[in-house]
């Protein structure tokens, strides 16, 4: 097996399958003594739109930044199909940013910042003009090709810096939390744009986010980072459904940590009892909110099956949110359950709900190995 | 909400301070400078136009003010390419040396002008530092004579007094680029000459402009310089003033060319700055 296929099995995803786009390999990076990335493997396909997620601090735009070229690795490698990325500087590598700040020069007008990429290349003259137009008018932006950037909005200014970047048809688009900065409403509609732009251009990108629904919105698959590692890397339906560890469990959506004692195929958290695959021992189980049912018959029924499992326990709060009511439950655990259910009415005193054993996910603990 | 006696306060004094020392000041020059001397060497108040029509009549005075132009543009040249580079250095690359680099260019202003004069005084003079150096080296076999009383000598002296002035406002003006502009230009595939020639120039241009004025409209009115150094070829219209009202007796005269002065200076610094709003976008 080749390295590079030998990576793509490690990262797990039919994505990978394909000969990757973009290799980072081993990458290792320092500041002073401060350990950033402590060892990132992650391969990219073609075409595919990949988030890095991860709290502030975790490392994603430092990852983001040596792809660009605006830092040096300490060790480790990054490839661009058969080309060593790590060891050319930035402006002749095939790779594209959009910035946070959206960095456009002030004092060019927007045609010229989106002109910038293709005079630095010397593109033939007679082909700027059209390729400009063109870029501007898929974020939107062709009346504005003269206007000053001072004028222009932040959602403006936006659009403009995806020209700008997209214009050079770039192997790969990095972005760098480029909707953090805009209002909620603008940003949903940012997202929606970026994912059909992304699937118009065919273009790689590589975005880099600290929000977990939008990168669960636009993503084939998410990287998830803490502390310089990474955690997982799935797509976003796997992370959610199946989180390999508590904190991927956690910090992609809501979810109940049960903390239970496995015996003999059988799970017990406290109350709470549910078979099991696993081995026997200590183990930590993620079971969203939403996989929690109210049980509605009179008590005493039987479940359905064996692999559904029941529990009692008293109504602590519900708070009301439209669609599904947020639930706690106290059934003698340390932490209180959630449940998420579908307009129960108003719920008191002692009830009894039931999950799906399977929802109830096996995850790892502590750091990832 | 500031009281009126605090208002008062903070204003009046500032303003008395203005008046009584500037615009009085002003106002008597410009009344001399439409009056007369007398053969008894006394100052006749009979308003006329005869000391501005000597101005333009007698091609002395024009000839010095274009050599005063002339070494202020050499200095604001040199200065510009002494400064800009040490400060484009200190803004982007110096990293931890900048502190140190940036307190070694404000410490010569600490020290006297006067002391800096006489400083190239001694490194330019004929048996000076300079000549025995080229002498040691047996690169010259006499003393050079044209280093010091030359307006060579003047450029020389000023520049070193004032590429400290261009220095500081190029070197703010870099420090306010964001770098992530920097970081876009190398992103879209301009080379590190091309990123300084399309983005960090352009951007400068504001301090440029600022530190360029600094030093022509310093220099155009320095007369310490050409009296230590400069000797007769290197009078300056300053110089002229000074004489005019010293030795010359002839403060309307003088009057006149301080205030033809004034008006060019006033004219310069007012073109610079609409150039610098210009220029200084976003």
């Amino acid at each position: 097996m080749s390295e590079a296929a030998a990576h793509a099995a490690a990262s797990g995803s039919a994505a990978t399958a394909s000969t990757p786009i973009l290799s980072v390999r081993q990458v290792i990076k320092r500041f002073g003594q401060r350990p950033v990335l402590r060892g990132i493997t992650l391969d990219v396909a073609s075409g595919e739109f990949l988030t890095i997620l991860g709290e502030s601090g975790s490392g994603k735009t430092t990852l983001l930044r040596l792809i660009a070229g605006f830092e040096d690795l300490d060790s480790g490698e990054i490839w661009m199909g058969a080309e060593r990325l790590d060891r050319i500087p930035a402006h002749r590598r095939q790779v594209n940013t959009v910035f946070q700040s959206y960095a456009i020069f002030p004092h060019l007008s927007v045609f010229e910042n989106v002109a910038y990429g293709l005079r630095a290349k010397s593109t033939t003259q007679a082909e700027i003009p059209d390729r400009v137009t063109k870029a501007l008018a898929m974020v939107k932006m062709g009346e504005f090709a003269q206007a000053a950037p001072a004028k222009l909005s932040g959602g403006q200014q936006q659009r403009v810096a995806l020209a700008r970047a997209l214009v050079n048809r770039p192997r790969v688009l990095l972005l760098d939390e480029p909707l953090s900065a805009l209002d909620a409403n603008l940003r949903r509609q940012m997202q929606v744009e970026l994912k059909s732009l992304q699937r118009e251009v065919g273009i790689t990108f590589i975005f880099v986010t600290h929000d977990q629904e939008e990168a669960m919105a636009l993503s084939d698959r998410v990287a998830l980072l803490r502390a310089g590692l990474l955690e997982q890397v799935a797509p976003p339906r796997e992370i959610y459904g199946e989180p390999a560890t508590a904190y991927a469990a956690q910090f992609i959506g809501q979810t109940n940590l049960l903390r239970a004692e496995v015996r003999d195929g059988i799970a017990s958290a406290g109350s709470i009892v549910w078979p099991t695959f696993g081995s026997s021992g200590v183990a930590t189980y993620s079971l969203r909110p939403e996989c929690i049912r109210l049980v509605t018959q009179s008590a005493g029924v039987a479940p359905a099956d064996v692999t559904t499992a029941r529990f009692r326990g008293r109504i602590r709060n519900q708070s009301f949110g439209g669609a599904m009511d947020l639930i706690e439950i106290e059934c003698g655990g340390p932490n209180a359950i959630r449940a998420r259910i579908a307009s129960p009415g108003i719920l008191s005193g002692e009830r009894e709900f039931e999950f799906t054993a399977n929802d109830a996910v096996r995850v790892r603990e502590g750091e990832p190995d | 909400m500031y009281s009126r006696a605090y208002k008062s306060a903070v204003t009046i004094p500032p303003l008395l301070w203005v008046t009584v020392f500037l615009l009085v000041p002003y106002a008597i020059l410009f009344c001399h400078s439409f009056w007369s001397v007398s053969s008894a060497q006394t100052i006749v108040h009979n308003w006329n136009l005869q000391n501005y029509l000597q101005l333009a009549r007698n091609p002395i005075y024009l000839q010095v003010l274009f050599r005063s132009m002339r070494i202020a543009a050499s200095v604001t040249v040199l200065a510009l390419l002494l400064g800009y580079p040490l400060a484009y250095y200190l803004s982007f690359h110096a990293a931890k040396r900048k502190d140190l680099l940036y307190q070694l260019v404000i410490i010569p202003l600490w020290a006297s002008y006067l002391v800096r004069g006489y400083a190239w005084k001694t490194i330019l003079g004929s048996d000076g530092v300079l000549n025995g150096f080229l002498q040691y080296l047996h690169i010259t076999h006499r003393p050079v004579e044209f280093f010091l009383y030359s307006p060579f000598a003047v450029i020389i002296t000023l520049t070193h007094i004032y590429t400290p002035f261009t220095l500081l406002p190029i070197y703010a003006s870099l420090e306010h680029i964001p770098r992530n502009l920097v970081e876009a230009s190398h992103d879209l595939g301009a080379s590190p000459w091309s990123t300084f020639r399309r983005v960090i120039l352009p951007l400068s241009l504001p301090g440029v402009l600022a530190g360029a004025t600094f030093a022509f409209v310093l220099t155009l009115g320095d007369f310490l310089a050409p009296l230590l150094v400069g000797g007769p070829s290197g009078i300056m219209i300053s110089n002229v003033v000074v004489s005019l009202f010293g030795a010359a007796y002839n403060w309307p005269l003088g009057a006149a060319i301080s205030f033809c002065m004034m008006l060019l200076v006033v004219t310069l610094l007012f073109i610079t700055e609409r150039l610098e709003k210009r220029l200084a976008v976003s």
